[in-house]
């Protein structure tokens, strides 16, 4: 239990998706003027995330890695190479599955986060995680917490920088650095802070 | 003619992927450590998109468009694999070095954006040279971004040393903040400074205008 919260925090703080790692940069630095939207993209990623890093996981071991088809005959089958398509294919399908589930039975939440679930499948954080959990070689709940903590760093980041930039907009920027290239510099100094969270640990 | 040097030129000042269009930025800031890791990752990502956006453009003609996004990640994953075997049977250090980044290549936008954007308009020939355009504007900022980091942080390019350092009786003090994350982000910010002082119709409008200070001239 300690290992997995262990796990959840060095996920949030110290290997952050957005400011350490750089994943999901161009839904983060595109997505972040506002903090409702920040918040509604934030969630999202966080559920997805908390959903798709897990089945991959179940995928990767009982399908794909060496010797996981041991149980139809096939031990020396691996099917390692698939792992791209098949991880993709899981994101898209179920960021589908869980818009249509939203749509029917929480409609409210479907209105809130709908336009973002889409943007999600390309998201290269989801993709991302799931791809460090398989060369981490993570355990069931091991992803589950990775899963849960990388999601909840991610929306931390976009959160915090959406409302730096609120109270940036009011001032005077040089002009070339207007927009993007302020906000580069905002993120770069929010990763320095980060980095002074990397001793932390349970 | 023209209208060939045209596609394959404006992406790398004109219409940079990375710096105005804000796609694929997430690779651009991760492997930039080491100029050559970067530069087999702009080989990759480079190859990928000029290939999927031949193929998507060979086929755009068939494909129904309620399903044309599924269609094009499978294309593009498809080739991402194929280019992640070829590293991993002939580069297997760099494609270590490289972890998860060259499996990113299915999410990097720049790939579905100009699938999306170019490919599913054009004709194939045409798609592949833009592929092409766009993979070198993104290697441009890599490779800017990697040069300066590899330089001050470790005094060395691609992997021969430049700057002889300290500790091997030389004068350069390595400059440790160069290797770590919030660097890549002040280059890039930099970079975008420098390339919209140059390119002045790049520059973003603003959102407020500043008022006059009306209110001081009254208070005093």
């Amino acid at each position: 239990m300690e290992q997995l919260l262990n796990l959840f925090v060095k996920a949030v703080f110290i290997e952050n998706m957005a400011l350490q790692m750089f994943l999901g940069m161009c839904t983060f630095l595109a997505v972040s003027k506002k903090i409702e939207t920040a918040i509604g993209l934030g969630v999202a990623v966080m559920v997805v995330q908390v959903i798709t890093v897990p089945a991959n996981n179940l995928i990767f071991n009982h399908l794909l890695r060496d010797g996981a088809l041991d149980w139809l005959g096939m031990p020396e089958m691996s099917l390692q190479f698939l792992g791209f398509l098949c991880y993709i294919g899981v994101i898209a399908a179920i960021v589908q599955i869980l818009e249509m589930f939203l749509d029917k039975y929480v409609p409210a939440l479907y209105s809130a986060l709908g336009v973002f679930l889409p943007l999600i499948t390309v998201n290269c954080a989801i993709l991302g995680s799931t791809l460090l959990m398989v060369e981490r070689d993570y355990s069931f709940p091991e992803s589950v917490a990775f899963g849960l903590g990388s999601g909840f760093g991610w929306a931390l980041a976009i959160v915090a920088l959406a409302g730096i930039r609120e109270k940036l907009k009011y001032s005077d920027v040089p002009e070339g650095l207007r927009g993007l290239g302020i906000t580069f510099i905002t993120v770069g100094l929010m990763s320095l802070g980060f980095m002074s969270l990397s001793g932390v640990s349970l | 003619m023209s209208q060939v040097k045209q596609i394959l030129l404006t992406p790398l000042f004109e219409n940079n992927p990375i710096a105005l269009q804000i796609l694929g930025v997430c690779s651009a800031l991760a492997v930039t450590t080491q100029l050559s890791v970067t530069l087999v990752m702009c080989l990759a990502l480079t190859t990928v998109t000029a290939f999927s956006n031949l193929f998507i453009s060979m086929i755009r003609n068939h494909m129904p468009s309620s399903i044309r996004i599924i269609v094009q990640m499978t294309i593009i994953a498809s080739l991402v694999i194929a280019v992640d075997q070829f590293l991993q049977a002939f580069a297997y250090d760099i494609s270590k070095n490289l972890s998860v980044f060259v499996g990113l290549i299915i999410t990097n936008c720049i790939v579905m954006g100009r699938a999306e954007a170019f490919a599913m308009k054009n004709p194939p020939a045409l798609s592949f040279l833009d592929g092409i355009g766009n993979g070198m504007g993104y290697s441009l900022v890599l490779i800017v971004v990697a040069s300066i980091r590899e330089l001050f942080g470790s005094g060395s390019l691609l992997g021969f040393q430049v700057l002889p350092l300290i500790e091997n009786g030389g004068w350069y003090q390595a400059n440790g903040l160069m290797l770590l994350s919030p660097s890549a982000f002040f280059i890039i910010g930099f970079f975008i400074w420098a390339l919209r002082s140059v390119k002045k119709n790049q520059v973003e409008t603003r959102d407020f205008r500043m008022a006059p200070h009306s209110a001081e001239e009254g208070a005093f």
